[in-house]
C-alpha cells in the first residue's frame, strides 16, 4: 500500500524532531480522519494552521450578518458552514432563522443572483466568506449583479487571503513551525508565487499538498526531506491539480472586483493585506454601514483558547473547555463549529 | 377533469377538502378508482381479516422537496417507507392507511402522478390501501403535499428481530451502497451547481428480508437506513443492544459519484439519507450466505463490521455522555488501521465553504 510505504520512508528519513504546520482545515480533518497524526514517527509534530474560513471570520462581521438577517426586508444568503457560528453572543444564524429571519443556504454565490431576481422587493445579501477558493465566484456574482443592474443585491464581504497570515505567523519569534504544508485547493487558484517569497524570507520549506491520505503523506515526506537537507524551497506534491501559476481567469476576476485590504481575523487580530474589499465600481454592492476600518471587538474569553489554536500555539485538547463546556452543540469558539475547524476535528476524531 | 373547467391548469382548491361536491369528486374520480373496495362502497373503518401470530404496526409521515425526484416520488416513498419499517421486524404487510394533506394550488397532475405511484408501489409490495383521509390546507401552509401512511403486518411465529437480540461476534452488513437518495434529492433541488447522474436508492426491502428468512438465516437485528443514514442507525442499534460495534471504513460501499459529491460539499456519505438500504446484523457464520442473498438484489451489498463486547465488558472508549453512557459506541477503523469514533451528525447537513 502506497500510504504504508510513504510512512516507512518518512520514518527512515527523519533524524531529528520537526514541527510541520498544515495550513488548511480540510488538511487537518483528513490527517485526523485517516489517523496519520498517530502513525507518523514521534519526531514529527503537526500543528494546525489558521486555514478555516468560518473560524477566522471576524466576530463583528457575524454580528452584522445576524443583524441583517433579523430585518424583515432582508434575505441573507450564506454558505451552510456559517449558520452555526456564534457572534459576540451565543446567537447564530440558525437561531435567527428559527425566530423568523429569512436565512438561505446557498451552494454557489451565483445562486444569489437568481434569488435577487426572484425577489425584487427584498434586499438580498450574500455573506461572502472564504479564502481565495471562493473569492473568484463572489467576484463573478458582483460582475453579473452590476451587469444586470440589480439594485437589491448587496455583499457582506469577508474574504481573506492565506499568504499574509502565514507571513504574520512565521514572523513571530515564538513560531515553532519548521515547515509548511500548503493547501492544494488555494494554490490551484492563486499559484505559488507568493509562497516562493515567504519560503525564502523565513527560510522554511513550503510543500503544496492534496487532501487524500497519500497526498498528505507525499507532502510530509517532501517537507521532511527538505528539512533534513537544510533546504527551504516551494515544492508541489499535488501536481495533478495545482499548477505553479494557478488559475489565471480566477485571478483576473479577483483583481477586477477586489482590492487587498487589512482585515481583522477572528482570534488573530488585524492581518496587514489579509483580506479583500470591493473596489470601484463594485463597491456600490457593499452592505451599507460596513465599517471600512476594522477593529477587534471580541471580548477575550478565558474559557476559550481558539486564538492560540488558530495560531498553532496550542492544541485543541489543551483548552480547559474542550469537550466539556465546549462541544459542537454548544461551541464557545468558531473552531469547534466549523466542519473545517481544528477543535471540531479533535472532538470528532480524538475525543 | 376533476377541477372546475374555468381553471387553466387544474389545481387543488380549498373546496377539495371541504366535504362538499369538490371533495366527493376528488374521492370518487381519483382515490376510489385507485384504492377503493371492489364494490365501491365506502365505510368509516376498514375491516381486516383475523391475523395469526404477532401484529406489527408502524406509522411514518413523509415530507420531501421536490415531490417528484429521480428514482421516485413522495407517493412511492410513503408506501415503501412504511412497508420497509414492517419488514425490519420480519413482518409481511397486511394493510396500509393513507393520509393526504394537500396544499391549495397543488397541480392536479402532480397529485394524479403521486396517486398512481402509490397504487403501483402498493401492488409491488403486495399490500392494499384500506383506509384514508384527505385534507387541504391554505396556500403557503404546506409544501405542496404531505403524506402519512400507517401499516400493519404479520410476523411469522417464533421470529424475534430486535436490537436486544444482537450478540458479541455478530457480523454487520449493509444491503447496498450508501447516500444515493440524499445526493439525488439535493441534485433534484438544482442547488448543487452540478448534475449528479444519480437516482434515489428508494426500493422495497421486503423481498431481501423475506429471502433471508426463507433461506433459513437468522438475522438478530434489521434496520432500514433513512434520514441520518448509517451513522444514526448503527449508533442507535449499538446503544439499544448495549454492545460496542466496530466498522471498517474502507469496507463501507459508496458509489464514486456520491463520494465525489460528498468530497465537494464536506458531507459524510454515512450520514446521508437512504430509502432502500438496511443494516443486517446476524451470526458471523451466516454472513457469507446472507451476502449472497443481498447481492442478488443489490450487488454492492457488503459486510462492514463486527459487534464487539457488551458495554460493561471493556473500559469505555472515547468518554461517556451526561447519562454515563458511552459517547461513541461505534468506532471506524481507517484503511491505515487507526480507530476513530463514529459521530452522529447534528441533524441538518450544512455544506461547507471550500
Amino acid at each position: 500500500m502506497r500510504a504504508t510505504q510513504l510512512l516507512h520512508q518518512i520514518t527512515a528519513s527523519c533524524t531529528r524532531p520537526w514541527t510541520l504546520m498544515e495550513v488548511c482545515g480540510g488538511q487537518t480533518h483528513a490527517l485526523l480522519r485517516h489517523g496519520i497524526d498517530q502513525l507518523l514517527p514521534d519526531a514529527i509534530s503537526l500543528i494546525h494552521g489558521p486555514g478555516c474560513p468560518v473560524c477566522v471570520t471576524a466576530c463583528e462581521r457575524i454580528d452584522q450578518a445576524l443583524a441583517l438577517a433579523s430585518r424583515p426586508e432582508v434575505i441573507l444568503c450564506s454558505f451552510g458552514d456559517m449558520l452555526r457560528v456564534p457572534g459576540s453572543t451565543s446567537l447564530n444564524l440558525l437561531a435567527v432563522r428559527a425566530a423568523g429571519g429569512d436565512v438561505r443556504v446557498v451552494y454557489s454565490p451565483l445562486d444569489v443572483l437568481a434569488i435577487a431576481q426572484q425577489h425584487p422587493k427584498r434586499l438580498v445579501v450574500f455573506f461572502a466568506v472564504g479564502f481565495e477558493t471562493t473569492a473568484p465566484t463572489t467576484a463573478l456574482l458582483a460582475q453579473q449583479a452590476l451587469a444586470a443592474q440589480l439594485t437589491n443585491l448587496a455583499l457582506l464581504v469577508c474574504h481573506v487571503r492565506i499568504a499574509p497570515v502565514l507571513e504574520v505567523l512565521l514572523a513571530d519569534p515564538h513560531c515553532r513551525v519548521d515547515g509548511i504544508l500548503a493547501a492544494g485547493n488555494v494554490c490551484a487558484v492563486v499559484g505559488q508565487q507568493e509562497y516562493v517569497g515567504i519560503a525564502k524570507r523565513y527560510r522554511r520549506p513550503i510543500v503544496v499538498t492534496g487532501f487524500e491520505a497519500d497526498d498528505l503523506l507525499e507532502g510530509i515526506l517532501s517537507c521532511v526531506l527538505q528539512l533534513e537537507r537544510g533546504n527551504h524551497a516551494v515544492e508541489n506534491a499535488y501536481q495533478g491539480v495545482a499548477n505553479d501559476n494557478g488559475n489565471g481567469a480566477a485571478q483576473a476576476h479577483i483583481a477586477s472586483v477586489f482590492s487587498v485590504i487589512d482585515t481583522n481575523w477572528r482570534g488573530l487580530g488585524v492581518i496587514p493585506a489579509g483580506g479583500f474589499g470591493l473596489r470601484p465600481p463594485y463597491d456600490v454592492l457593499a452592505v451599507k454601514g460596513q465599517a471600512p476600518q476594522e477593529r477587534n471587538l471580541e471580548p477575550p474569553r478565558d474559557a476559550c483558547i481558539s486564538g492560540q489554536v488558530l495560531q498553532g500555539l496550542a492544541r485543541p485538547t489543551a483548552c480547559p473547555s474542550f469537550g466539556s463546556a465546549c462541544t459542537p452543540e454548544t461551541p464557545l469558539g468558531a473552531p469547534m463549529v466549523s466542519s473545517e475547524g481544528a477543535c471540531a476535528a479533535y472532538y470528532r476524531y480524538r475525543p | 377533469m376533476i377541477c372546475p373547467t374555468n381553471a387553466a391548469e387544474p389545481v387543488i382548491q380549498l373546496g377539495h377538502g371541504g366535504g362538499g361536491k369538490l371533495s366527493q369528486q376528488l374521492i370518487q374520480e381519483l382515490l376510489v378508482p385507485a384504492f377503493g373496495p371492489k364494490d365501491g362502497l365506502l365505510h368509516d373503518a376498514a375491516l381486516l381479516p383475523a391475523i395469526e401470530g404477532q401484529l406489527a404496526f408502524t406509522t411514518d409521515s413523509y415530507v420531501v422537496n421536490p415531490l417528484i425526484f429521480p428514482g421516485g416520488d413522495i407517493g412511492r416513498l410513503a408506501v415503501i417507507g412504511s412497508v420497509n419499517d414492517l419488514a425490519m421486524a420480519g413482518a409481511i404487510p397486511v394493510a396500509l392507511s393513507l393520509g393526504l394533506i394537500l396544499e391549495e394550488g397543488l397541480a392536479m397532475a402532480v397529485l394524479e402522478t403521486v396517486v398512481a405511484s402509490i397504487q403501483s408501489a402498493a401492488a409491488e409490495c403486495g399490500v392494499a390501501v384500506v383506509t384514508g383521509d384527505t385534507k387541504v390546507v391554505e396556500r403557503g401552509k404546506g409544501d405542496g403535499l404531505f403524506i402519512n401512511t400507517s401499516a400493519v403486518g404479520q410476523v411469522a411465529p417464533g421470529l424475534t428481530i430486535h436490537p436486544r437480540a444482537v450478540r458479541e461476534g455478530d457480523a454487520v452488513l449493509v444491503s447496498g451502497d450508501l447516500g444515493r437518495h440524499g445526493i439525488a434529492i439535493l441534485a433534484a433541488r438544482g442547488r448543487l451547481g452540478f448534475q449528479a447522474p444519480l437516482v434515489s436508492d428508494l426500493a422495497p426491502l421486503l423481498g431481501p428480508v423475506q429471502t433471508l428468512l426463507a433461506a433459513g438465516l437468522q438475522p438478530h437485528c434489521l434496520r432500514d437506513l433513512t434520514r441520518g443514514g448509517l451513522a444514526s442507525a448503527i449508533d442507535e442499534i449499538a446503544r439499544s443492544a448495549g454492545h460496542w460495534i466496530e466498522l471498517e471504513d474502507g469496507a463501507i460501499p459508496v458509489a464514486p459519484s456520491v463520494r465525489g459529491a460528498c468530497d465537494l460539499l464536506g458531507f459524510d456519505p454515512i450520514a446521508l439519507a437512504n430509502e432502500g438500504r438496511m443494516v443486517v446484523i446476524l451470526p458471523a457464520g451466516e454472513a457469507p450466505a446472507a451476502l449472497a442473498v443481498l447481492r442478488a438484489f443489490e450487488p454492492s451489498a457488503a459486510r462492514i463490521g463486527t459487534v464487539i463486547q457488551p458495554f460493561g465488558a471493556v473500559a469505555t472508549r472515547f468518554g461517556t455522555d451526561h447519562r454515563g453512557q458511552p459517547r461513541n459506541p461505534v468506532s471506524l477503523r481507517s484503511a491505515l488501521g487507526v480507530k476513530r469514533p463514529l459521530e452522529v451528525g447534528l441533524g441538518e447537513l450544512l455544506p461547507r465553504i471550500c
